[in-house]
């Protein structure tokens, strides 16, 4: 593996000059420059002919729409992307590494990275960054609604709010656990010393950024009216903010579908010598499942949003009804999108609690083929529900016996990952760390989500809860419940491993034990506001639901203090006190805890041959030896 | 064997917790559950409801009772020493039993759903071609209203009375009520909570939902469809009252906006209003 | 400084630079709403002026956007507000200039007045029960008590129209008067129900649909 040094590295050169080159810094000047020719080339190019750009709206979309594309065009070049295949157009030979000497030091960080460490390291503070910007907008959201008829932000900034935690969360989740984790893990735990496209690898997390900036623009452009759903012709309507929302979403879905690809061929093409599909850990399995699904559903969404984006600027009219166009059409492209989507958010969790509780329940994972069956069987079963999203929508009433039956099939293999769950606890040793407190209370928390998620799939019941609470708490329930409370089970798990250093363990469990009970505080009387009658994203209420609302937004800034806690033991454990972790705190058998801690650039220095299944517990009953596993600065 | 003592005792405590629950969650739950007994539709939804709840609860108390009971029985109780469980792989019986239980559930649930939603429609928008359609009481036709949403009110409509359009909404007692739902602009809900009716507004649809009244009844119409700035604020309330006073009523409806109605449209399914937009 | 002391005070750093970030974010956006003008009372009860205009001044945030603005008797002391305070069940008389062209209702039933005492509106000196729907300029309108007030639009050979604010009474323009009766305390909303946001698809986006404009919000007390 040659690599081939493209200038001096930047962690080399010395004063202002280590900021020359192409790195994040010069991402953004390209970008804001990319902005304003965009917009220029935008302004010019319209006249008089476009009706919908009149001078009377004050807005061209067209003109943003341009500057918002040759900004990102701009920030990527920036960046560095488009050297490498211009120097192969050139006829210089093929090159895989990029930025990956740790000589440079920090600035790896901040450009075009080809060491999946890096990327999955970017990627966990990125997200993190956007998941706490997300967060803190749940919180204004909760104060808004402490009262009905006192207004504390304008009613049009309270629907961004709206919107835009959705959005954000949804966006930045949906490569939330792959991001940071797969990208780190799946390597060595297949025996691999790269991803299989490292620059593809790059590229998305470097999109999803400039989807995230793009979209907190949407203020300056007066917010968009629409929610996470971006419904049409609602959408098309609005001012120029809903154009940031389109161009969010057309990042985060170009995002998906390369990362989705990227994981599907390195699980396929790349694993080591012995590494049999029947030996992948099951981690590694749920994001094989995920990858297809990131893959095959992005593409939906850019076509519904670029269509969108059309309306809104050259006059076709694919939803607007008195046009000749259909608004049922944005919501069935939407949700043939949305759907598989709630599912890329639920596998990577699943995933990470079935490869955990091994661990601490010291068993191999119980029923691996019927895990891997729930796995596969949810990703293929996600396309064929969508439409419960649609049931009282007037679509035609033959289809609706059909998808209640889809929908509900889906808990089948739901229901095999959560008895495979069972039965690797079952007889076990089981360590309450704080990794596996997270992992059983994403079981908890996951039930009830089942659950009030077959209630919507009822249809009868649909109609008493659709648009309301209830559907809020279910979804709450999967996706904060389980994918969050699973994303912070791997943060815990895995960091000793990826940064090398200890999070506080007491620091540890104060923030799960707040952020369970406030959780359930908080999402748990949202079931009986839905069942009294509130509907969604409303500005106001029934005066008599003042008392629960009350509660809800009570626990809801609990929920954010208990965040300040996990925040304030990430930047005392990994910033300032820094107390080095053990080679394999947590004792595990898995490959990647073979690994030296820190990881070096290559990872194995010797790749494995893998020659037995992936959770070989239980098969020594002589006490390992050495000494006790107590993880330092903390009560066990 | 050790693993059958534990076995019995999950079983022992899941029946005991189930034994209880369920009855409290079908009598003491049930009966408030919502959206209340306002109509047939809606005492439809209860039934539905409590036949949901009543079978979710002895499924989430298995799933809660063995985790309790796991994390209390198999915790580690000498953590200074890695020690391994048993190297329980599987075991095919336990899973060839849990998928025979719950594709049966599953199935019951999709069947019996599917049954109630048949049967009269459940109060939920069934499209321009509805299929459930319920049988009026005493016979007859249906009451038809229109429900025109737009940004930001419910307006209802009367063809059987004229056409006249209204910002207010009475139906007579123990009538089959047929609601075409309809918007002008963007998508809206039209969720009637305590009638159990909730069907789409979708511009050039048409969405035909179905309610039998009972007795006299304040409902509270909602809009459940994010629709712009004002969703929150689209609401109004409806009464349902005795005949002869919903014919009084609709009589003064058809007085009081006599010049409106002159200058509707025709009356008719779905319109397409313009303009569209303003010239510049 | 050490190396400990260096991350500590980043972070401190970094962790005010947030603070001040999200000050901004709640301080500048998210509260940043238009002001409020009081009816005011006078020998001859409870009055409220206000104006509609084509387009909003021109040192405005939108000077193409349509708007309300609260004015007084004489057309005078332009506030570009929305929140209109009113005393509890009183009888409120309401003025209002409308110095804009037509555009046409989409749902013609809001032609016809309601809500006011006796149902009816003074246009121009003249007691109706409404106006032609095509002739609908902007609407005034508080769903929740049922209040309609359509306002007629200036002629098409208006020969002085206004077009920016702030307008003055030699501008062409329609004069409707109306009472009507404020329900209890509380806080309720407004909003105008003709699509007269130019540029926007189906004339229902931006200002139609943001508070300051077309909507707003009417404070019980």
């Amino acid at each position: 593996m040659s690599a081939i040094a493209m200038s001096v590295p930047a962690g080399r050169r010395t004063g202002w000059r280590k900021l020359i080159g192409f790195n994040m810094l010069t991402g953004i000047l390209l970008g804001i420059g990319g902005w304003y020719l965009g917009h220029f080339i935008g302004d010019h190019i319209t006249g008089a002919g476009l009706a919908y750009y009149s001078a009377e709206a004050g807005e061209n979309d067209i003109a943003i729409f341009l500057g918002y594309f040759l900004g990102v065009v701009g920030f990527l070049i920036g960046l560095g992307f488009a050297n490498y295949p211009l120097k192969r157009l050139l006829g210089h030979p093929p090159a895989l590494a990029e930025h990956e000497s740790e000589a440079e030091g920090l600035f790896r960080y901040f450009t075009l990275n080809t060491d999946h460490k890096v990327v999955a390291k970017q990627y966990m503070v990125g997200i993190g960054l956007f998941f706490f910007v997300a967060g803190l907008n749940a919180m204004l959201i909760r104060t808004e609604l402490l009262q009905p008829n006192v207004h504390v932000f304008g009613a049009n900034q309270y629907l961004t709010l709206v919107g835009m935690h959705g959005a954000m969360m949804m966006g930045t989740m949906t490569s939330g656990l792959l991001g940071p984790f797969a990208q780190f893990v799946v390597p060595p735990m297949i025996g691999s010393r790269r991803m299989a496209f490292p620059r593809i690898e790059s590229f998305t997390f470097w999109l999803l950024m400039a989807g995230e900036v793009i979209l907190l623009t949407t203020i300056f452009f007066g917010g968009f009216q629409t929610g996470w759903t971006g419904y049409q012709p609602l959408g098309a309507q609005g001012t120029a903010g809903y154009d940031a929302y389109i161009g969010f979403f057309a990042l985060v879905g170009l995002s998906m579908c390369l990362f989705g690809l990227n994981l599907v061929v390195t699980i396929t093409a790349m694993r080591g010598r012995g590494m049999t599909w029947s030996r992948l850990p099951i981690f590694v399995w749920a994001a094989y499942a995920t990858a297809w699904l990131m893959l095959l559903a992005a593409p939906m969404l850019i076509a519904a949003l670029l269509m969108g984006a059309m309306d809104r600027t050259v006059q076709t009219a694919f939803y607007i009804p008195g046009q000749g166009g259909s608004a049922y059409l944005f919501q069935n492209l939407f949700w043939v999108f949305g759907h598989p989507e709630v599912y890329i958010l639920a596998l990577p969790g699943m995933g990470i609690v079935l490869e955990l509780m091994p661990v601490f329940a010291r068993k191999p994972l119980w029923g691996y083929r019927l895990a891997v069956a729930g796995m596969l069987g949810i990703s293929f079963l996600s396309w064929f529900v969508w439409q419960h999203h649609l049931f009282v929508s007037g679509i035609d009433a033959d289809l609706r016996p059909f998808y209640m039956l889809s929908t509900e099939l889906i808990s089948l293999p739901t229901g095999f990952i959560f008895l495979c769950a069972m039965g690797t606890l079952w007889r076990g040793r089981i360590r309450f760390t704080v990794p596996m407190l997270f992992c059983l209370a994403w079981m908890f928390n996951f039930l009830w989500g089942g659950i009030s998620g077959v209630f919507v799939s009822d249809v009868p019941s649909d109609v008493t809860t659709h648009g309301s609470f209830f559907v809020m708490a279910h979804f709450h329930y999967t996706i904060m419940g389980g994918l969050v409370f699973a994303f912070f089970a791997a943060i815990y798990y895995w960091v000793p491993k990826m940064y090398g250093y200890n999070l506080n363990e007491r620091l540890g469990k104060i923030h799960f034990w707040s952020l369970f009970i406030f959780f359930n505080s908080t999402f748990a009387p949202l079931f009986a506001l839905g069942f009294l009658g509130m509907p969604r994203r409303v500005v106001t209420y029934n005066p008599a639901w003042q008392g629960l609302n009350d509660w809800v937004s009570i626990s809801a800034y609990c929920i954010g203090l208990s965040m300040l806690v996990f925040l304030f033991n990430v930047v005392w454990s990994l910033l300032i006190k820094r107390e080095p972790a053990p080679v394999n705190p947590w004792n595990s058998k898995s490959s990647e805890w073979t690994l030296p801690t820190p990881v070096p650039v290559q990872d194995f220095d010797r790749m494995p041959v893998f020659d037995a299944d992936p959770y070989p517990y239980g098969v020594d009953p002589v006490p390992a030896g050495g000494p006790a596993y107590a993880p330092a600065g903390g009560t066990a | 064997m050790e693993g059958t003592r534990h076995w019995r005792n999950v079983v022992v405590l899941w029946l005991i917790a189930s034994l209880i629950m369920t009855p409290i969650v079908i009598f003491v739950f049930g009966p408030g559950l919502p959206p209340g007994n306002g109509s047939v539709e809606a005492s439809g939804q209860v039934t539905d409801n409590t036949v949901l709840l009543a079978t979710a609860t002895p499924v989430a108390l298995a799933v809660l009772v063995y985790l309790a009971y796991v994390c209390w029985a198999f915790r580690e109780r000498t953590p200074e020493v890695i020690l391994d469980g048993p190297a329980i792989r599987g075991n095919s019986s336990v899973q060839f039993w849990w998928l025979v239980v719950t594709t049966t559930l599953v199935l019951f649930l999709a069947g019996y759903g599917t049954v109630r939603l048949l049967a009269d429609g459940a109060g939920g928008g069934q499209g321009p071609n509805p299929i459930a359609v319920p049988s009026a009481p005493g016979g007859g036709k249906p009451l038809v209203v229109q429900v025109i949403a737009q940004q930001w009110q419910f307006n209802y409509r009367f063809p059987g009375y004229g056409g006249v359009e209204t910002n207010g909404i009475e139906l007579p007692e123990n009538t089959l009520v047929q609601f075409n739902v309809t918007s002008l602009d963007v998508i809206h809900s039209f969720w009637a909570y305590e009638l159990g009716v909730k069907a789409d507004a979708n511009p050039g649809v048409n969405n035909v939902a179905y309610v039998t009244t009972k007795g006299p009844l304040l409902f509270h119409v909602r809009c459940a469809e994010l629709c712009g700035v004002w969703h929150g604020y689209m609401f109004n309330q409806g009464l349902v009252v005795p005949k002869t006073q919903f014919a009084a009523w609709i009589a003064r409806q058809e007085q009081l906006y006599a010049p409106a109605t002159k200058t509707l449209p025709p009356y008719s399914k779905t319109y397409f209003p313009q303009p569209l937009r303003r010239g510049g | 400084m050490s190396a400990v002391g260096k991350r500590i005070l980043w972070s401190t750093l970094v962790a005010a630079i947030v603070c001040v970030a999200i000050a901004l974010y709640i301080g500048l956006y998210l509260v940043n709403v238009p002001g409020s003008a009081a009816a005011v009372s006078t020998s001859s009860g409870t009055r409220l002026y206000l104006a509609t205009v084509p387009a909003a001044a021109l040192n405005d945030a939108h000077p193409t956007w349509v708007s309300y603005y609260a004015v007084n008797a004489n057309a005078q002391d332009w506030r570009h507000v929305t929140t209109y305070v009113l005393p509890a069940k009183t009888l409120v008389h309401v003025t209002i200039y409308n110095y804009d062209s037509p555009s046409a209702l989409r749902n013609n039933f809001f032609g016809q007045s309601s809500g006011t005492t006796g149902g009816v509106i003074t246009l121009d000196g003249q007691t109706t029960k409404g106006i032609n729907p095509n002739n609908a300029s902007h609407v005034f309108s508080i769903p929740q008590i049922g209040l309609v007030i359509p306002l007629q639009g200036i002629s098409a050979t208006a020969k002085n129209p206004c077009s920016n604010a702030p307008c003055s009474l030699s501008n062409n323009h329609t004069t409707t008067t109306f009472t009507f009766r404020t329900p209890a305390k509380g806080l309720y909303r407004w909003q105008c129900f003709v699509p007269c946001a130019a540029g926007y698809i189906a004339g229902f986006g931006g200002p139609m649909q943001t508070v300051g404009y077309m909507d707003g919000f009417i404070k019980v007390v």
